[in-house]
């Protein structure tokens, strides 16, 4: 029970991580921030306008590959995979 | 007959002839190949399937349009539907597939432990997916009436009969290879004509790059910065910067798709094909990137529609094209009224300005941007052809992934799960067919006789799925306590407040005149349009849960372990019946 009481706090924080993610690349630099950040160019790109539809998605793709990677590694770690 | 319209019927009803042929080779022979494909699809596959069975008619062809006339504010769709897949993938997917069943009111029913609790889900379910599929009718009945030129119900009546033959014969199993095949299709068509607009425009064959890059006329302006010169000059608002309503609408509207997204039976379901958890948080991944393939060409779409759209009517500065001398395609969409001149100074020239009083251009529809788009640029007809397949794609994957995720709710949950448990699995499968059929003859129907409220539909899909489901469904997840009476009452006032605030803004089942505070937006609570009240009733719905829960004490113990148990992987078996 122990071991999987650590392995779903792990689980909990990672999502976290993600969520935090998620969070600060759309409605941070894409929404709240993004006045501020257009202020930066990258390339013909407004940066916030790039944040809001182009670098957001982009992100998005590499979160979810990652989450998906680093709880099979958790899987492994306590011991709760699938046979 | 035309060389456009020879190629158009080769690319539509080539495109069809693939989808029977696959539907009659992957035919369903249980409840389990109906249902969930077996449980025999690989991520890579399902990720294909997801985008075709999420991407709609709304993705296909009004995303860019939309994109076009707002400019900034367009990127609460592309970060919504696109952010939804980060919850589905780390709340949702993974847990509902351990789990191990065939539909999200099981798993509710299950994890609440209450018959009423199915029944509101699968109230909540019919509603969001019939709201969903009037639109992917509609779809289908412009594509072919515009392309082959046949009758809108003669369009629809053909969609139907495809749409039938190969979702209720093939069940999941078939309509996921079909997706499959119908996502290259889409994909295909969508980018193949980004990929020409912004080779001509910027000399940069990748959309994506194109639109942050220089014009190719040597003047070496940003495209971007030339669109937001030309539009704030006739008085639009700056391209780059207009933001819909406002910050707090933005939000609002972004994360209700957002929730609304993760949220949507439909696809959740698509996670049961795959045999192992492991697999359904790689589909997700896959999906997300068949998906942003899609959804990061779509804002070069827009923009580079927007600047061929405005350089035709003005091709310089103050000198604005003679009416008479309009192109072909501008012709031809004044035929179907979606695109209206009014020559109201009467010099004979296309005065297209901000200003209502002025301006000339007294309707441009979103929608035909990117049915077109092709024509704007000049492309060849094989290219249009190839978007008319496309669009047709992707109205029917939608489509048929829609009809099951109803009819499993009315075979499997209703039928089996509560009225005649005692069904054979023989008589069961057979059901669910009955029960598609039908299915298919209502939602033509309805494409049909749209009902007053199809304008808002797809909105309010997101709206009452976010509001309702998607709480049940998290909640079910991380919280043990939870019990199933704060889930009735979580879903039901979720569900409630988000369409009475509907109703009250935009009529009730959007009746015209029967809005009782009226569409304006100085009656919306905080500036928040109704299409972006679904993070509200999501608040709502937790908070009642909550509360419930606090009132009338834990779900008990056995739930509890149940819970515990669909958070580790080990022990998933393919989705079962049992």
């Amino acid at each position: 029970m122990e071991q999987e009481n650590a392995y779903w706090q792990s689980n909990i924080r990672l999502i976290l991580t993600c969520l935090v993610i998620w969070f600060v690349v759309s409605f941070g630099c894409g929404i709240l921030f993004v006045e501020q950040l257009n202020e930066f160019r990258l390339g013909g790109y407004k940066l916030g306008f790039w944040f809001a539809q182009q670098g957001s998605i982009y992100t998005f793709v590499g979160l979810v590959f990652w989450y998906a990677v680093q709880m099979n590694k958790l899987d492994k770690k306590h011991n709760v995979e699938e046979e | 007959m035309t060389e456009l319209k020879l190629y158009t019927y080769i690319a539509v009803f080539g495109s069809f002839a693939i989808y029977f042929a696959i539907a009659w080779l992957a035919r369903a022979k249980t409840t389990s190949d109906f249902y969930a494909a077996g449980g025999g699809i690989t991520p890579l596959q399902n990720g294909m399937a997801i985008g075709a069975d999420w991407m709609s008619a709304a993705s296909f062809l009004s995303m860019a349009g939309l994109i076009a006339f707002l400019g900034y504010g367009g990127s609460v769709f592309l970060m919504g539907w696109t952010g939804g897949f980060v919850l589905l993938a780390t709340l949702l997917a993974p847990y509902m597939r351990k789990h191990g069943k065939f539909t999200v009111p099981e798993f509710i029913a299950d994890r609440y432990d209450s018959k009423t609790a199915r029944i509101v889900a699968i109230v909540c379910l019919i509603v969001a997916s019939v709201t969903y599929i009037i639109g992917q009718m509609k779809g289908v009945g412009v594509a072919f009436s515009r392309f082959l030129e046949v009758d809108y119900d003669l369009g629809l009546g053909i969609g139907m009969i495809v749409v039938w033959v190969y979702a209720v014969l093939g069940g999941m199993k078939g309509i996921t290879y079909t997706q499959i095949a119908q996502y290259c299709v889409l994909i295909f068509a969508y980018t193949i004509p980004a990929v020409f607009i912004s080779l001509q425009l910027t000399g940069n064959p990748i959309p994506q790059l194109g639109l942050g890059s220089t014009l190719a006329d040597g003047s070496g302006v940003y495209l971007l910065d030339k669109i937001d010169m030309v539009v704030t000059e006739l008085g639009f608002k700056q391209y780059t910067t207009d933001n819909m309503g406002g910050t707090l609408n933005m939000f609002a509207y972004t994360m209700s798709l957002m929730i609304g997204t993760a949220g949507l039976p439909h696809v959740i379901m698509r996670f049961f094909t795959v045999p192992t958890v492991k697999d359904a948080r790689a589909s997700a991944g896959y999906a997300l990137v068949f998906i942003a393939l899609l959804y990061t060409v779509a804002p070069a779409v827009g923009a580079m529609a927007r600047f061929n759209l405005m350089s035709t009517i003005e091709p310089s500065a103050g000198q604005q094209l003679e009416y008479e001398k309009r192109p072909q395609w501008f012709k031809d969409w004044e035929k179907t009224g979606l695109l209206k001149f009014e020559d109201k100074n009467g010099d004979g020239k296309i005065n297209y300005v901000a200003d209502p009083a002025k301006n000339e251009m007294v309707k441009v529809d979103r929608d035909i941007m990117v049915l077109a788009n092709p024509a704007i640029a000049n492309l060849p007809n094989w290219v249009i052809a190839l978007v008319a397949a496309g669009g047709l794609a992707a109205a029917l994957s939608t489509a048929a992934g829609l009809l099951l995720a109803i009819s499993s709710a009315i075979s499997h949950d209703l039928m089996k799960g509560i009225i005649t448990p005692n069904m054979t699995e023989k008589s069961e499968l057979k059901l669910s067919r009955i029960v598609m059929t039908i299915a298919v003859i209502v939602a033509g129907y309805l494409g049909l006789n749209p009902p007053g409220f199809a304008a808002g539909t797809v909105a309010l899909a997101f709206g009452l799925a976010g509001s309702s489901l998607f709480p049940a469904l998290m909640m079910g997840i991380f919280s043990k306590k939870i019990n199933g009476r704060a889930a009735v009452a979580g879903m039901c006032s979720g569900l409630g407040i988000t369409m009475m605030y509907v109703f009250q803004h935009k009529g009730i089942m959007f009746i015209p005149g029967t809005s009782f505070l009226g569409g304006m937006e100085e009656n919306w609570f905080l500036g928040i349009s109704p299409n972006a009240f679904g993070v509200v009733g999501a608040i709502v719905n937790f908070s009642v849960a909550f509360i419930v829960t606090k009132v009338t004490g834990d779900a008990p113990l056995h739930i509890q372990q149940l819970v515990d148990n669909l958070r580790f992987p080990r022990g998933a078996g393919a989705a079962a019946d049992h």
